[in-house]
């Protein structure tokens, strides 16, 4: 099972995933992908510094997929996290996805 | 309206400072997630699912069009233009900045709102019947004994770390329009064989995952009373109330588990201890907030209008709208007016910044400056002479704020659900969007008429599901979003919770089930049958055999 951890950033509150260069990107799609356990872990000990250091809030790992290079979240719930509200596209990340 | 005296103004004007010392310290690492986090709920700021969410408290659903406007303002500064109106009479912003939010507060100070009490396990901002003031059929202004209880209650150190949140409902009338018997105490007035008013206080009730109808604790309290009697229920919830397990720890599986005979005793000998003790208000500071809430001045006229009853003979439109918007006001020649949220294919309860200033506007041109947020997330403009009625529905047509749809199909409480909670298990909002759009002929919603849709995205029932006469739960199964339908909940003096009509519905199919109950009732209802009349004279069966039979 892939997965990548994410987060909220503390000041601002938006949605983040942790990168492969220990960065926090709003995109899904940078998240850095763990596939097995250790990995998993060793990126939760990463985002537990990053809250440590007032980065980022609220970590936790999310189950992902890989279809055709594109990252998509297992849960629905993560879905609408990693886009936006379903009823207003204008707003969170999707409306700056255009 | 009340206004804050020094001691009022003095405690939120330092918890801005507190708040804004505290946000500082998080920002500098001197406090954890874990130390900040209570303190950031205290003033109602919560972690959804896209970003923070800022609670603001309207203590029994009053506004003034100088509140309503400062509410657009931040929304306009500090969000996305927009605020959504709640079923606990409240506004939340969806998008504020951490860095923002004791500005944000220090604005809302300067207008007497703040977020205390929206959050935690203390007594939680006070809600009451939208009409207060206004109604025709009402003893006295619940909102005299609203702004008592909010001065009570807010920072009462006893009752600041209850086992769990604790919910009172308020209405001054016997037509219960605040849900009172599904709060964790209602009161309702009435008055005694002498004449006298008081109170019918109850506890127990409540929504989520255990439902239950409030249960009579004393059925009549003397209303200069009032506090000790709140503090002898507080306190033997607090004393006896689980603490082991959150979901057994509202007050309503207390009343449960003991029975309301040996709760009720226990809150009678509780309060025979307190008797002559200083908890009940003064009586001059009773009348210095009674002074408050004195009815405007309205002028005196006569009890119909012709140029409002010519206007409805001349525009069917505006007629339709004021079958079903207007409540009749207590002082003849004037009305009552609901501002409906609910669009077609639109967000129950949001408003824009835009939306919010002009409702302020037209409260200041026709409703002497007062606004009222509805548990039904809609908006009210209590105090409007007949007269102006054509002008201000005018005005609110081009607002978008006109549907007349008020109590009707389309009239939907849904909570934010999955689209923005983080608790929720399925989408709210957008069935509540496709089922308005399903019923977008406003002859035919105006023919089922009486019926109210209430949809949850979870087992919370912050959507009050359980009572909506038709109510919609989201649910989770295997990753998809399902629907649990019950019919016949009641949130009105006749509360009652509704019943589970069958296996749960999809997201494609859940509004088309409404539809076949819609049309079940209008196909099987007797002359003047609401549709809840319709359901307790045949029940369930008909219904499920229309939803499943084929099945």
């Amino acid at each position: 099972m892939l997965q990548v951890v994410t987060a909220n950033r503390l000041v601002e509150g938006d949605v983040v995933y942790l990168t492969e260069g220990g960065q926090w990107s709003e995109r899904l799609g940078d998240a850095c992908r763990a596939d097995d356990k250790q990995k998993a872990d060793a990126l939760m000990e990463t985002a537990e510094q990053a809250v440590a250091a007032q980065l980022v809030v609220a970590p936790y790992a999310i189950d992902v997929t890989t279809e055709n290079g594109t990252v998509r979240a297992l849960q629905y719930r993560e879905q609408i996290r990693a886009s936006g509200p379903t009823i207003r596209t204008d707003l969170g990340k999707q409306a700056a996805q255009g | 309206m009340y206004r804050y005296d020094e001691f009022d103004q003095t405690i939120v004007d330092q918890r801005v400072s507190q708040f804004r010392d505290q946000v500082a310290r998080r920002l500098s690492g001197e406090l954890s997630e874990d130390e900040f986090k209570p303190l950031r709920l205290m003033n109602g700021l919560y972690l959804q699912l896209h970003a923070y969410m800022l609670r603001v408290a309207i203590p029994y659903g009053t506004l003034s069009s100088r509140q309503m406007r400062r509410l657009a303002d931040v929304a306009r500064r500090y969000d996305k233009d927009y605020g959504h109106f709640t079923t606990r009479q409240n506004i939340q912003y969806n998008w504020p900045e951490l860095k923002d939010v004791p500005d944000i507060l220090l604005d809302l100070a300067e207008v007497e709102m703040h977020a205390f009490q929206t959050s935690g396990n203390c007594i939680r901002n006070v809600t009451a019947d939208q009409f207060a003031g206004a109604a025709a059929d009402e003893i006295e202004d619940p909102r005299i004994y609203g702004e008592i209880i909010r001065q009570w209650s807010t920072l009462h150190p006893e009752f600041s770390f209850l086992p769990r949140k604790f919910k009172i409902a308020i209405t001054g009338s016997p037509n219960d329009r605040a849900a009172v018997k599904v709060h964790d105490i209602g009161l309702r007035m009435l008055l005694n064989d002498d004449g006298e008013p008081g109170f019918e206080v109850m506890a127990g009730g409540g929504q989520g995952r255990t439902p239950m109808i409030a249960k009579t604790v004393r059925a009549f309290l003397p209303k200069e009373h009032l506090l000790s009697y709140l503090e002898a229920i507080l306190r033997v919830y607090n004393m006896y109330g689980r603490r082991d397990n959150m979901y057994k720890a509202r007050i309503k599986i207390l009343v449960h588990e003991i029975g309301i005979e040996e709760f009720s005793a226990k809150v009678e000998e509780e309060w025979a201890h307190m008797k002559g003790t200083s908890v009940d208000l003064p009586e001059e500071e009773e009348h210095r907030i009674r002074a408050h809430f004195a009815p405007p001045l309205l002028e005196v006229l006569p009890m119909y209008s012709p140029e409002f009853e010519d206007r409805k003979r001349e525009d069917a439109a505006f007629a339709r709208w004021a079958r079903v918007n207007l409540f009749p006001h207590k002082t003849p020649g004037h009305a009552i007016v609901n501002l409906s949220l609910k669009p077609e294919g639109g967000v129950p309860g949001d408003a824009t910044a835009e939306q919010m200033e002009a409702v302020a506007d037209l409260s200041d041109q026709y409703s002497q400056g007062e606004i009222r947020v509805t548990h039904e997330q809609n908006l009210v403009l209590p105090h409007v002479k007949q007269a102006d009625l054509y002008a201000l529905w005018q005005s609110l047509e081009s607002l978008g704020l006109a549907t007349p749809n008020v109590g009707l199909v389309t009239d939907i409480i849904s909570c934010p659900g999955m689209d923005y909670c983080s608790l929720a298990t399925a989408r709210s909002i957008p069935v509540a969007q496709r089922i308005t759009e399903r019923f977008d002929d406003i002859a035919r919603v105006h023919d089922v008429g009486d019926l109210k849709i209430k949809i949850s995205g979870c087992i919370n029932a912050c959507g009050h599901h359980h009572v909506g006469h038709i109510g919609i739960l989201g649910v989770d199964k295997k990753g998809e979003e399902f629907y649990q339908v019950t019919l016949g909940g009641d949130a009105s003096e006749n509360a009652a919770i509704g019943k589970i009509v069958g296996p749960a519905f999809s997201y494609d199919d859940v509004v088309d089930a409404v539809e076949t109950i819609v049309n079940t009732y209008v196909e099987t209802r007797e002359d003047g049958e609401r549709f809840l009349d319709t359901y307790a004279r045949l029940g369930l069966e008909p219904f499920k055999e229309k939803l499943y039979g084929t099945r």
